[in-house]
């Protein structure tokens, strides 16, 4: 697996994102600059050893690399304001990272910018189970906050496939999701207080242990920023009791229209499944073969649903699904008896990615959402896709919330094949915004989908989401080059174009 | 002060580009229930009215998909009809404040409620309205109509601005459509009623059955005499969901520690309706309109010890909801600051912050209505508030009197 990985980054290493122009005068400045971080950050919270940088040069979207300026590692928020504001004064850009599981290229670093990774701010702070939260330092792990209230019944909802290894922070960063996001919402949804470091050094907080924060919602509006607003230090999470039971269905389908068809059922039935996923059945064959949950054999399509709660409720939830699944034509039935059996069901499901990882030398995950009830004819139309591409692909779906995970196979060592994969993923993404769906559900625009922006978002829109950026960061500092495909200076998205002397609307009624 | 009403977002757009070149200030106004809530809107003169409430309507529902768009004129209770229709509802069940104000009840419209993020008791464990917010349709200060979000949950595509102009009052942009997501109304509702607890008592119960396994669904505490004719004080708790799970929850709650023993009142479906609309409307305090009456937000354990610091130095009433983290409280009119320093002095302390919803002209003139931020985020929000309105024509000083 490792191996494959590997390879995969290699082949695509030649293909170039357009990324801001390296400027010269910083990459001149670089030894005196790298004094100037040393000086804030003493020991060895600075790095510059181009073996050592070395680590640093991608995320979890391994096609695209660059070795950064330098990485530096503060260890408090006073070190993070410090570094902030010398990198103003001095012009030079800043990558923040988290544990750098991005899947979308947003700690992607530039030549001429450092890294400011936050490793060392990895403790929890406090547990307040009274008010229901855990105050925590950004570098924490997302599943080191959940593991640590076990034992008191608490955990905290969202669970990124990553979640062993990503970072609170990042999380923020990237309002991550995962497979409970139906009933349980996302990062967004899910924290009440942050901590931020602005590029000008000032440190802000926002919202904290009470609900709904004063004045503009500035911690929603960093929330899925993608690093590109501010340095984020500290995050005060919710933390929920966990449901007394859960228990799951596997159903097995006839095709990815009554498969579709169930999905809607069960929502329409005014049921809110804690995870409702779907495998097609090439996804579901790559699963069965790698770890052998028992998949049904000859079902084209296979659903995951999980209830929780109270055993009252689940148990009544159980029958009305199982109902359902029989009238939408579902083939096969299995309802978990035992925890042991919930969590085999999800094993196949979890393994997913590497499983495909199995089939094929290669693949690209894409991560479009749609409407639900578009599910049938999306994957319809993919199907199409892959004939006219000549490329073959797995869908892996979180239906509860129409985001979509097709993952294309392909083999880069076919000249053209990669190319020709790349322009499949922008077609299936295109095609999510035609039917009423957005570029990305979970994993972030980054560099990845940067230049599929203008597919969903006209000129003003885009203009406003970037004047927001001008209001935080005037220079234009802070992880340069992800999520806006045009980069326009400040001072001309500010003007305004005005026409004076008109006459005031003359056909709209007075009073 | 003339009115200018707009049909469309297209007329929306006219009208402001129009007063961002002359430099006319504009206050937005859909159905007017919320005008005493915030710093008077100022300009240079007295700003024109820029009335939304004809820009209203459904424009697409579909329930499979849980989710609705609406004009911003549209009202709340014709929406919440609509859903209801399909057994749907919004989860963050949208307060009625016009009474606080003098104002009719059923006039408040959705994209009053989107622009002041108001939401009632399931706040708690549903969220605001800010996490029920999937796409906007805005005009803003520039004159420029514009996009953000969309129609599904599950969406990280460029900055969330939803989030930001959800809640600012109207001082960013004209919202000319909402998109929200809707859920499945419940089949059953009850709520445990505990009586004659004070106020520690009360928010400890609270706080222990919110850490279960019951999910509570509103959590409320009313001292005595808040309520007319209420000798005792009232402890809330809500379970909705399907019946057999209710039925459970109901039983699981009344058997375990703090409330076995007790003795409880369950309040059915209608019963348990009218409680919370009542609270969540702030019946309590409605009818004297000259009291001065504040909302607190404070981490829901320190509600008790917030109120106990401010009582001790004046006559105050109040009521708790969201487990004790918003606290209702009314002071008497006769105070000169309406108890803004020692109210802002005890949220310091404890944290969390206060607005002051219904208060005198003079004090409302006078002192911040909304918390005063430190000044890294006031200058930062000055500049969020340029970014979408360089000339400042949108609601002019509604949030704070330099912004």
């Amino acid at each position: 697996m490792l191996s494959r990985v590997f390879r995969l980054a290699e082949n695509r290493y030649s293909i170039r994102m357009q990324m801001p122009k390296p400027e010269p005068e910083i990459l001149a400045q670089r030894e005196s600059f790298i004094r100037i971080l040393r000086k804030i950050v003493p020991g060895e919270g600075v790095i510059s050893s181009q073996e050592e940088l070395r680590a640093y040069e991608c995320d979890g979207l391994t096609a695209y690399r660059q070795r950064p300026l330098a990485v530096v590692l503060p260890a408090d928020t006073n070190q993070v304001s410090e570094v902030l504001r010398a990198c103003s004064e001095c012009g030079v850009k800043i990558v923040p990272r988290g544990a750098g599981t991005s899947l979308s290229g947003g700690a992607l670093p530039l030549e001429d910018g450092i890294v400011l990774a936050l490793g060392k701010f990895n403790r929890i702070l406090e547990i307040d189970y009274d008010n229901r939260i855990a105050v925590v330092q950004s570098g924490v792990t997302n599943l080191r906050i959940s593991d640590t209230i076990a034992p008191q019944g608490f955990y905290y909802a969202p669970d990124p496939s990553s979640q062993i290894a990503c970072t609170i922070g990042g999380n923020v960063a990237e309002n991550s999701g995962g497979v409970h996001c139906l009933k349980y919402g996302l990062t967004t949804n899910n924290i009440l207080g942050l901590e931020m470091v602005l590029m000008n050094g000032n440190i802000v907080r926002l919202g904290g242990r009470h609900l709904d924060a004063e004045g503009y919602d500035i911690m929603g509006l960093v929330t899925g920023s993608e690093g590109l607003l501010g340095v984020i230090t500290e995050v005060t999470v919710r933390i929920l009791p966990r449901p007394e039971t859960a228990r799951a269905l596997l159903l097995g389908f006839p095709s990815n229209e009554s498969a579709g068809n169930c999905v809607a059922r069960i929502i329409g039935a005014g049921i809110t499944p804690a995870g409702l996923e779907m495998m097609d059945k090439p996804a579901a064959d790559a699963a069965e073969a790698f770890c052998h949950p028992g998949y049904p054999d000859n079902a084209q399509a296979v659903l995951i649903v999980e209830l929780d709660g109270v055993k009252a409720e689940v148990d009544h939830l159980i029958g009305e699904v199982e109902d359902i699944a029989v009238e939408a034509g579902a083939t096969s039935v299995r309802t978990s008896g035992n925890e042991e059996e919930r969590l085999r069901f999800w094993a196949g499901r979890k393994a997913a990615f590497p499983a495909v990882g199995r089939i094929s030398p290669d693949y690209f995950c894409m991560d479009g959402t749609i409407p639900r009830g578009r599910l049938a004819e999306v994957l319809a139309r993919i199907a199409t896709m892959s004939n006219q591409f000549g490329l073959r692909v797995a869908n892996v779906f979180h239906a509860g919330d129409g985001n979509l995970h097709p993952l294309i196979l392909y083999d880069a060592n076919v000249p053209g094949e990669l190319e020709n994969a790349e322009k499949f993923g922008a077609e299936v993404l295109k095609l999510c915004v035609e039917v009423g769906g957005v570029l990305t559900g979970e994993h972030g625009v980054g560099v990845e989908k940067r230049d599929l922006m203008g597919v969903m978002f006209d000129e003003d829109d885009l203009k406003h989401q970037q004047r927001v950026k001008c209001a935080f960061d005037p220079a234009g500092r802070l992880n340069p080059g992800k999520v806006f495909p045009v980069l326009h200076r400040c001072a001309e998205l500010g003007r305004m174009h005005v026409h004076r002397g008109q006459v005031p609307f003359p056909h709209l009624p007075h009073f | 002060m003339d009115t200018i009403n707009v049909n469309s977002a297209e007329d929306v757009a006219e009208v402001i580009r129009w007063a961002a070149a002359d430099e006319e200030a504009l206050e937005l106004v859909g159905g007017g229930t919320k005008r005493g809530l915030g710093h008077i809107a100022t300009g240079d003169g007295a700003p024109h009215q820029l009335n939304l409430s004809a820009l209203s309507g459904i424009a697409l529902y579909e329930p499979e998909e849980l989710v609705v768009s609406a004009r911003p004129g549209t009202t709340v209770i014709a929406l919440e009809q609509a859903l209801a229709t399909e057994g749907q509802r919004l989860a963050f069940e949208p307060p009625d404040w016009g009474p606080l104000y003098g104002q009719p009840i059923g006039a408040s419209t959705i994209g009053g409620i989107v622009g002041c993020n108001l939401s009632g008791p399931r706040r708690l464990i549903a969220g605001a309205v800010r996490d029920h917010v999937l796409g906007l349709s805005c005009v803003s200060g520039r004159g420029e109509e514009f996009k953000c979000g969309g129609r599904v949950v599950k969406n990280v595509t460029g900055y969330d601005l939803c989030k930001v102009l959800t809640g600012s009052y109207g001082t960013l942009a004209a919202i000319t459509e909402v998109t929200l997501r809707v859920v499945p109304a419940p089949a059953r509702t009850s709520t445990v009623m505990v009586s004659d607890l004070d106020d520690a008592q009360g928010i400890a119960v609270l706080a222990t059955a919110l850490s279960g396994k019951s999910e509570i669904s509103a959590a409320a505490h009313i001292p005595a005499d808040v309520e007319n004719g209420c000798e005792q004080s009232l402890t809330a708790m809500r379970l909705e969901g399907p019946g057999p799970s209710v039925e459970e929850r109901l039983n699981m709650l009344g058997t375990s520690h703090p409330l076995e023993g007790l003795k409880m009142t369950i309040l059915d479906d209608e019963e348990s309706g009218q409680f919370w609309r009542e609270t969540r409307n702030v019946v309590a305090f409605a009818n004297n309109q000259n009291c001065t009456l504040w909302r607190l937000s404070v981490p829901p354990s320190q509600g008790p010890a917030v109120t106990a610091r401010i009582s001790q130095k004046v006559n105050a009433r109040w009521f708790y909801d969201w487990g004790g983290g918003l606290i209702w409280l009314e002071v008497p009119e006769d105070l000169s600051d309406g108890g803004a320093v020692l109210i802002r002095d005890a949220v310091a302390e404890f944290g969390g912050h206060a607005t002051l919803v219904r208060g005198a002209e003079q004090i409302k003139a006078n002192f911040p209505i909304f918390q005063p931020q430190p000044s890294a985020l006031s200058n930062l929000s000055n500049h969020i508030k340029k970014a979408f309105d360089p000339n400042g024509i949108l609601n002019p000083n509604r949030m704070a009197r330099d912004g």
